[in-house]
């Protein structure tokens, strides 16, 4: 069964300071090619029936992102993708 | 008659008990009210305290402002009822939409634990009316998420219609956006304040007795309403 995949990221206009924080890290691991770095929130979503998009998206606009400072987007991927995504 | 101020405990809920003894502090009577009870029990105003309700998971009062409790509160709100959220409760005011912006993480990403002076700019609020236009106070400031960022078109409405209730003075501890530290809504009913009136009612335990001017200012809002 097809998983639902919702990302939300802080809208590229709101300061990220984790991922500033983390960028400041990388020259200690002796990476200083990075420009920058942005933290985001990956959810996923099984349904008990047929994934349904517009489901995922009302419950991402009313919960899952706050619209006022994050964007979000919604996807289909199919669970052994998502496993190995993990892998 | 006594008036009859509601302080709303969440799971998680960290400042409910001062908040409660400000309030009986201020001559009011508090009343504990219960996130997972869809009742207000007829209270006259409404504080939803400081903390980390539901542990913060996912954003800072993302999750409460669905509790059984913020339907109600949310309702009355609208018609009126004085509200004052504190740290985690302006947090939820933004997460409910009842008020503009949000609230994200301190940009020095430091938690800031201080006494902070405000200046107090709008006194036409149902939560601070006792204070004069531009006085300066000392109180508590506590806060991991706490920077206050709204779009530009949003900050000049709050500006323009004297919609920030205090700011920041002598350093912003999070960086808040045009250094506020507290807003209302339109009808000034609805008033989300960063620091922490609460912790500043008592010489033993406060660094100032500032904090109480918000709690008796919504025993005057209340007494000069119309019943």
């Amino acid at each position: 069964m097809p998983r639902v995949v919702v990302d939300v990221m802080l809208k590229p206009e709101i300061l990220d300071p984790q991922g500033q924080a983390v960028a400041n890290a990388l020259p200690r691991l002796g990476v200083n090619d990075v420009a920058s770095v942005r933290i985001g929130r990956r959810i996923e979503i099984d349904f008990t029936g047929e994934p349904d998009l517009d489901r995922a998206r009302e419950i991402a606009d009313k919960l899952l992102a706050n619209p006022v400072i994050e964007d979000f987007t919604v996807r289909l991927v199919e669970t052994d993708e998502a496993a190995e995504a993990r892998s | 008659m006594t008036a009859r101020v509601g302080v709303v405990t969440f799971p998680g809920s960290l400042d409910d008990g001062d908040a409660a003894r400000a309030v009986r502090i201020a001559g009011a009577e508090p009343v504990r009210l219960w996130h997972g009870e869809a009742e207000l029990h007829g209270v006259d105003a409404v504080v939803l305290p400081g903390g980390f309700s539901y542990g913060d998971y996912l954003r800072c009062g993302a999750i409460a402002r669905f509790a059984p409790v913020m339907e109600k509160l949310i309702d009355a709100a609208g018609g009126g009822l004085p509200v004052l959220g504190i740290c985690n409760g302006f947090q939820i005011l933004c997460e409910a939409h009842l008020l503009p912006g949000a609230l994200t993480r301190n940009q020095h990403l430091h938690f800031r634990n201080r006494d902070q002076i405000l200046r107090i700019e709008a006194t036409g609020t149902a939560w601070t009316n006792t204070f004069q236009p531009g006085q300066e106070v000392l109180i508590p400031v506590k806060n991991g998420e706490g920077c206050y960022v709204a779009d530009p078109a949003t900050l000049d409405a709050l500006e323009a219609e004297g919609r920030v209730v205090a700011r920041y003075v002598g350093g912003n501890p999070n960086g808040s956006q045009r250094d506020i530290a507290a807003i209302t809504n339109q009808a000034g009913n609805v008033v989300g304040i960063m620091p922490h009136p609460e912790h500043a009612v008592e010489a033993l335990t406060g660094p100032s007795l500032d904090g109480l001017g918000f709690f008796t200012s919504v025993l005057k809002h209340l007494v000069g309403a119309p019943a």
